[in-house]
């Protein structure tokens, strides 16, 4: 018993430690300026945000990972589908572009996805010498169909003002509906993935979840009628005010001065203040909910079928059911995340979907963080990814110190210019030495 | 109806591009099941263990060209693999004794090695970045082609012409003389025979006295071997750039699901089953409908280039559904 009061006891603290390591940090990062730390208040604070979105991801990793242990390597994707949330959502209404194809388009990917069902059914359903040939007939005629009606739908789609526009453009609502809708389509694909990865060896769903992240981030760049693909999409609304309405404002600008900051400076902490305290909320809720969760009878059965499956199998608990919901439930949080971090750019760049930052780093994150402890990933996340920002900045400064002995030249040239990429290594670093000498992470698991 | 032109042009845009492609794949699939085979895992680095080594072959390419060695019309990179596979060996048994043997001998859940294979990708992946930049470089010299299409042309008379990249055929050569040797070396030597009873059965295999970390010494540097061959053949066949290799993981993984994992037949049999597809369903069959007499208005192509990982993918998922152990019968799930 007392063993159990110790552990709880230093993991207190632990939290506490990082917390205020976090809070040093950033609080250099704002007031000095030197070879490490910018000195910017506004550097600091769009750290923090997007230190704030990573920890959303986290979460949603850490309920696949920590409570259930199931591996997603298909993060990015998942981020991806949120992504479209803010687009389909909340981007202004395109002129002409629903006409031009809405209705067939949306009938396509009907057919298409009827076209599954179906061939489901037929393979369920069809008498033992007939499934396969009834199963590749209803593929292929539900092949042609689809692609007789999404084709010159898309086309027309995309010529519509294809300079400025040429997708099919949003409903205008408020950005904040948009980011459920994010979840819900980062939830339906996991269904799907999880429907016939799980329950297989858990190698598998690493791989098909790698496979689904690489086809939904290669559908983000290349159907521009969705979301205009690599010519990016800008403009999406936002829920606080610009900075640029704050500069005119004289009641701000007034404001500002009476705490001795020009208006520009100002108006961009403002800014980032608002989306850091929405963003605080949406984390804070979630591990609310998250906490009450693990408490819960469903929590503890959670992590006994992560401890033992076939105990519990035994004990009559639907072990793959079980593994479905947390990865569909964790799948949504990521949505949430990938939603939250386009309205936090007002632009979605699928080019960017890079699954060694968006997958890879949110798994550093987690493990480095404390499996299975929501806080831990929390925290985890937020100092991972101050690091990652930093170490674009401390590689080539340790860099220039390395090489300062050597003549100038090839060697040095060529070992300067790649030292920004010197931070995958310290992240692979970082991930071994936690994983083999505190597997349990930064916090622990209680 | 002209068969004749249809076939050439089958060949020309279907066949052989999906044969060197799928040598290639196969390569690639066959150190993952054999890593999978002995060690038990899924090793994701396995991408950026083909970019660090033939990055490396790209290095010791340039040293040697400098000192002005050729090798006539084939690549310099043929004489340089050999040692970039030798570089590329130390660094991987560096990382099983630094990673993964702890975890090997703690009998950790594969999952976990799994893991440490993340850490080790993003290590590799950036000393790639580090030595050899992102950006995309060729490194093939020696003659381009074996036969261009003019001079196929003007043999033939035909109107579609036919092109054989020295790659290719290079390809072709290497990964058959890579499976003969693989395939006698597990069937017929000890330390081979040493290494399917290994990975047929851990502890008997260590009653009968084989040493295990022998066994996983070899079973690194075979793998290393096959993929930095198969990296440096794929780089001289369409061009070197780093993240082209951690996005092939997936088509190699497929194909040695497909085979079975754990099962090396399989694995080439799966490399070329995953190439053939993705070719077949990314080509714009038009030309060769339109020889066969079908005139048809659209490309008659039934995903466009950029979604080839699909293929893949559906192929995964049909495997995973009806037949998790593969076409070959591999390790069981």
């Amino acid at each position: 018993m007392s063993n159990t009061r110790q552990a709880d006891a230093t993991s207190r603290w632990r939290a506490l430690i990082v917390f205020a390591a976090i809070v040093v940090l950033f609080l250099l990062e704002g007031t000095t300026r030197n070879a490490l730390f910018s000195g910017s208040w506004n550097t600091a604070l769009a750290i923090l945000n997007m230190g704030l979105i990573s920890a959303v991801m986290a979460l949603g990793v850490n309920m696949q990972w920590g409570y259930a242990g199931l591996f997603n390597a298909g993060v990015v994707g998942f981020l991806a589908l949120g992504a479209l949330g803010p687009v389909l959502v909340s981007t202004a209404p395109v002129q002409g572009a629903w006409a031009a194809g809405g209705p067939r388009v949306i009938l396509a990917l009907v057919v298409g996805f009827g076209t599954l069902v179906l061939a489901a059914q037929v393979w369920k359903r069809a008498g033992r010498g007939w499934r396969i040939p009834a199963l590749i007939a209803t593929l292929v005629v539900g092949f042609v169909a689809y692609r007789w009606l999404f084709d010159p739908a898309v086309m027309a789609i995309e010529a519509n003002n294809s300079a400025s526009a040429g997708n099919i453009g949003g409903f205008g609502l408020p950005v904040l509906l948009s980011w459920p809708v994010g979840a819900l389509l980062a939830a339906g694909a996991a269904w799907g993935v999880g429907k016939v990865a799980l329950g297989l060896r858990s190698d598998y769903l690493a791989i098909a979840t790698l496979g689904i992240g690489e086809i939904i981030v290669a559908v983000m760049r290349n159907e521009e009628w969705l979301a205009r693909g690599v010519k990016n999409m800008s403009g999406i609304p936002r829920p606080v005010p610009y900075e640029l309405d704050l500069q005119n404002d004289p009641g701000f600008v007034a404001k500002a001065a009476a705490w001795g900051l020009d208006a520009a400076t100002a108006s961009g902490i403002w800014v980032k203040l608002l989306y850091a305290g929405l963003f605080g909320v949406v984390l804070l809720v979630l591990i609310l909910l998250a906490e009450l969760a693990l408490k819960s009878p469903w929590g503890r059965m959670m992590r006994a079928i992560r401890d033992n499956e076939t105990a519990a199998s035994a004990m009559g608990k639907n072990v793959t059911g079980r593994h479905l919901q947390i990865f569909i439930i964790g799948s949504a949080v990521i949505g949430l995340a990938g939603a939250m971090m386009v309205t936090l750019d007002g632009l979605v760049s699928p080019g960017g979907f890079n699954p060694l930052r968006y997958t890879f780093l949110i798994w550093v994150m987690v493990i480095v963080g404390g499996s299975g402890n929501n806080w831990g990933a929390v925290l985890g996340a937020i100092l991972v990814w101050f690091l990652w920002i930093k170490a674009e900045v401390w590689g080539p400064a340790l860099m220039h110190l390395i090489t300062a002995p050597l003549p100038e030249g090839g060697l040095r040239s060529q070992l300067l210019g790649g030292a920004p990429h010197m931070r995958f290594i310290a992240m692979g670093l970082v991930l071994l030495l936690v994983l083999r000498f505190a597997p349990r992470g930064l916090v622990p698991e209680k | 109806m002209d068969v004749l032109n249809a076939l050439v042009a089958l060949s020309n845009f279907v066949i052989i591009p999906a044969a060197a492609y799928g040598a290639q794949l196969a390569l690639g699939a066959l150190g993952v099941t054999l890593i999978y085979g002995i060690l038990r895992f899924s090793n994701f680095a396995h991408g950026d263990t083909m970019a660090f080594g033939t990055a490396l072959v790209i290095l010791v390419t340039w040293g040697l060209q400098a000192l002005g060695i050729s090798l006539g019309p084939l690549p310099v990179a043929l004489l340089a693999l050999p040692i970039g596979i030798a570089l590329c060996s130390v660094f991987v048994l560096g990382t099983d004794r630094a990673v993964y043997r702890f975890y090997r001998r703690k009998r950790s859940e594969p999952i976990i090695l799994v893991m440490a294979s993340v850490g080790v990708m993003f290590i590799m992946n950036g000393l790639t970045r580090l030595v050899i930049g992102v950006d995309e470089i060729r490194f093939d010299d020696g003659a381009r082609f074996l036969v261009t299409v003019q001079q196929f042309k003007a043999w033939t008379g035909l109107t579609e012409g036919l092109a054989l990249r020295v790659s290719q055929v290079l390809t072709l050569v290497i990964t058959a003389l890579a499976c003969w040797a693989l395939f006698r070396f597990l069937n017929r030597s000890r330390a081979g025979k040493a290494m399917r009873a290994y990975s047929d059965n851990e502890d008997l295999a260590l009653l009968s006295g084989i040493d295990p970390e022998r066994i996983v010494r070899l079973t690194w540097i075979i793998a290393t071997a096959l993929a930095v061959t198969a990296g440096t053949l794929y780089g001289l066949d369409k061009s070197f750039k780093a993240f082209n290799y951690f996005q092939i993981l997936l088509p190699i993984f497929a194909a040695s699901i497909v085979g079975g994992l754990g099962n090396p037949l399989g694995a080439v049999a799966g490399g070329f089953i995953v190439a053939f597809s993705e070719v077949a369903v990314t080509y714009p069959w038009k030309k060769v409908a339109g020889y066969l007499g079908i005139q048809s208005d659209g490309l008659l192509q039934l995903l466009s280039t950029e979604y080839k990982f699909a293929v893949s993918f559906v192929i995964l998922i049909v495997v995973l559904l009806f037949r998790p152990t593969g076409l070959f019968r591999g390790k069981s799930v």
